[in-house]
């Protein structure tokens, strides 16, 4: 680029006299901007489902004083099972969003702009495919983990704030509460649920759902989840194994608790889980699976290249 | 050095040839009119300018491959399709946030100036606006960028007359300087007339012809006679003929126009008589219709 700007001749080279070169980050910054701007669910959707939930729980706080005097008696175990039940409902609840908006979102991110046709004023843009690809990947792989832990702390916290009020309102001990969430170590643990099970651990199911919709002509969802099924379906005929759906169900649905140490069943803020990063970090699973991961991105990148308008 | 240059540039979607070995050069400065009849290859040929589809041949835009390097060209180029690739939910202030925020060469205090003229308002969402604002939208951004090339296919399609006459005015008076290149299809001929420097016409994947604006104005030249004196003008062999109201227009390539103008009303044609005059010889040619 440069040694072909030098080489041009005067005319060229004296209008535009600006400097040209945007900043890579800039413009996937804007890039990511563009997408939150096109899809608004990506936020509203969580804060949405946050209100609701947050609505329905200050209503049932009628019954609070009384179900924790109730408990009040159990050992710290059972105690801390009954007054974590709220808050590991709606950190389950916001995942349970976050998988969903991120499903529909990566099915549509590189096959709506083809539909409409804006795909045409995109690329007038002086951004790059792979900027856009990255941009949009990165909004179930970054922004929508984040999200969804900045909603349900929020959310958390406000609970958390207002039973305390409430017990304190009629004599409880609120200390026993807070000592027993522990507040922080849940917030933390659920951040590196969301990194792990919710963003590094699925990416290639996302990602494939993305180099879809960048490729697919009519039927995005079909294209998505038809070819597993078969695949899943062949192997169950010809070999009478599953091991193709395992390994799927393992990437997606709830997400294998990889680079924890826990006992089954238990939720992952719990205070039984232990995170044990450097088990995830030399798990090859992890590994093979970014790399099919970028494959994918990198083939949804070259299908944007050469896609038209449909 | 020339703003569009392309030898043998070629294009097959499947077994169609949409691009069949095209030589073009198109100068600094000039307004270039493509034109050609449905499916002949303009819009293809505008996108491999574009660096929207992959093609075989050599093409430079600005120095560019155009395919290896969209998004740097895309600095010095601007692009309008038809009106329907704005992006529908955007807000007006949005596209000019994004553009500020992405295109260095985007001037938002201009495209503002440029909006304040129509009855767009900043609040509005693309969906929300008329045909013809979304057009003058897309151009207030268009015009905005400090471009060299401008690349516009169909702008004004589906668009009435009074936004038509609008969008090209203001793209001469507000836009065109003598540095920067537009190239421009449209089926609407009679109305880039005035506006264009250089005319081409393609046809089936081929340029068939091409000329500057005063050479055609030199060059050209209809005749329109009457019955009696038609004979004598056909021996000036035209190249077309057509009957208005009884009368003969005939329509002549370097004819003396002295010698013409005995036999009738002289004028020079519109390029739209002379795309009728040369595509549809070549139609009647390839259907093997003889006269």
């Amino acid at each position: 680029m440069n040694t072909q700007s030098n080489a041009m001749p005067e005319t060229f080279a004296a209008r535009n006299d600006r400097p040209v070169r945007i900043s890579a980050a800039r413009l996937l910054y804007w890039s990511v901007r563009r997408e939150l701007w096109e899809y608004r669910s990506i936020y509203l959707a969580p804060m949405a489902v946050a209100a609701v939930f947050l609505f329905g729980f200050l209503i049932s706080t009628i019954h609070l004083s009384a179900r924790m005097r109730a408990v009040s008696t159990l050992d710290p175990m059972r105690y801390r099972a009954v007054a974590a039940l709220p808050y590991d409902f709606v950190a389950g609840l916001m995942m349970a969003t976050g998988i969903l908006i991120s499903v529909f979102y990566c099915l549509d991110a590189l096959y709506g702009e083809r539909r409409d046709r804006s795909i045409l004023f995109w690329k007038s843009m002086p951004v790059s495919d792979l900027t856009t690809v990255l941009a949009k990947a990165s909004i179930p792989l970054i922004v929508l983990p984040l999200l969804v832990f900045a909603v349900t702390v929020i959310t958390q916290l406000v609970m958390l704030l207002w039973s305390s009020a409430v017990l304190a309102g009629s004599g409880l001990d609120v200390g026993k509460l807070w000592a027993s969430l522990s507040f922080f170590r849940m917030s933390a643990l659920l951040l590196y649920h969301l990194v792990t099970a919710h963003a590094l651990w699925p990416a290639p199911v996302y990602c494939w759902l993305l180099l879809v919709s960048a490729w697919a002509r009519r039927a995005p969802f079909l294209w998505a989840v038809l070819p597993p099924f078969a695949i899943a379906g062949v192997e169950g005929i010809v070999f009478h194994t599953s091991h193709f759906a395992r390994l799927l169900a393992e990437r997606f649905i709830g997400g294998a608790p990889v680079g924890t140490v826990s006992p089954p069943h238990a939720f992952p803020t719990g205070p039984t889980v232990h995170v044990v990063p450097l088990e995830l970090l030399s798990a090859p699973g992890l590994w093979i699976g970014l790399l099919i991961a970028a494959a994918f991105l990198l083939a949804a990148v070259r299908m944007r290249r050469y896609s038209e308008p449909i | 050095m020339a703003c569009i240059e392309a030898h043998g540039l070629r294009k097959a979607f499947g077994t169609t040839i949409a691009l069949d070995g095209i030589d073009l050069r198109v100068e600094e400065g000039r307004i270039l009119g493509l034109i050609g009849p449905n499916g002949a290859g303009k819009t293809t040929a505008l996108h491999a300018i574009l660096g929207l589809i992959s093609y075989q041949g050599d093409l430079r835009v600005l120095g560019h491959d155009p395919w290896k390097e969209r998004d740097q060209l895309m600095l010095d180029v601007c692009f309008i399709a038809d009106v329907a690739v704005l992006p529908r939910w955007i807000r007006v202030s949005q596209a000019l946030e994004y553009l500020a925020g992405v295109h260095p060469r985007f001037d938002r205090a201009k495209a503002e100036g440029f909006l304040a003229r129509t009855n767009i308002r900043q609040t509005s969402k693309v969906r929300e606006l008329s045909k013809g604002m979304v057009t003058q939208l897309h151009l207030a951004l268009v015009m905005a960028i400090d471009a060299k090339l401008l690349v516009l296919d169909e702008p004004t399609l589906g668009l009435d007359i009074l936004y038509r006459k609008q969008f090209y005015d203001s793209l001469l008076n507000d836009y065109f300087d003598r540095s920067r290149t537009i190239v421009v299809t449209t089926h609407q001929v009679e109305e880039l007339q005035q506006v264009l420097t250089d005319v081409m016409f393609i046809n089936r994947g081929r340029i068939v012809f091409a000329c500057s604006m005063e050479e055609f104005e030199s060059r050209y030249v209809e005749v329109m006679v009457n019955p009696e004196n038609a004979p004598a003008a056909r021996a000036f062999k035209p190249i077309h003929e057509r009957q208005v109201l009884g009368r003969s227009i005939l329509l002549f390539d370097r004819a003396d126009r002295q010698q013409l103008a005995r036999l009738g009303d002289v004028h020079t044609p519109s390029i739209a008589d002379l795309f009728v005059a040369i595509i549809g010889n070549q139609a009647q040619v390839a259907q093997g219709v003889s006269r």
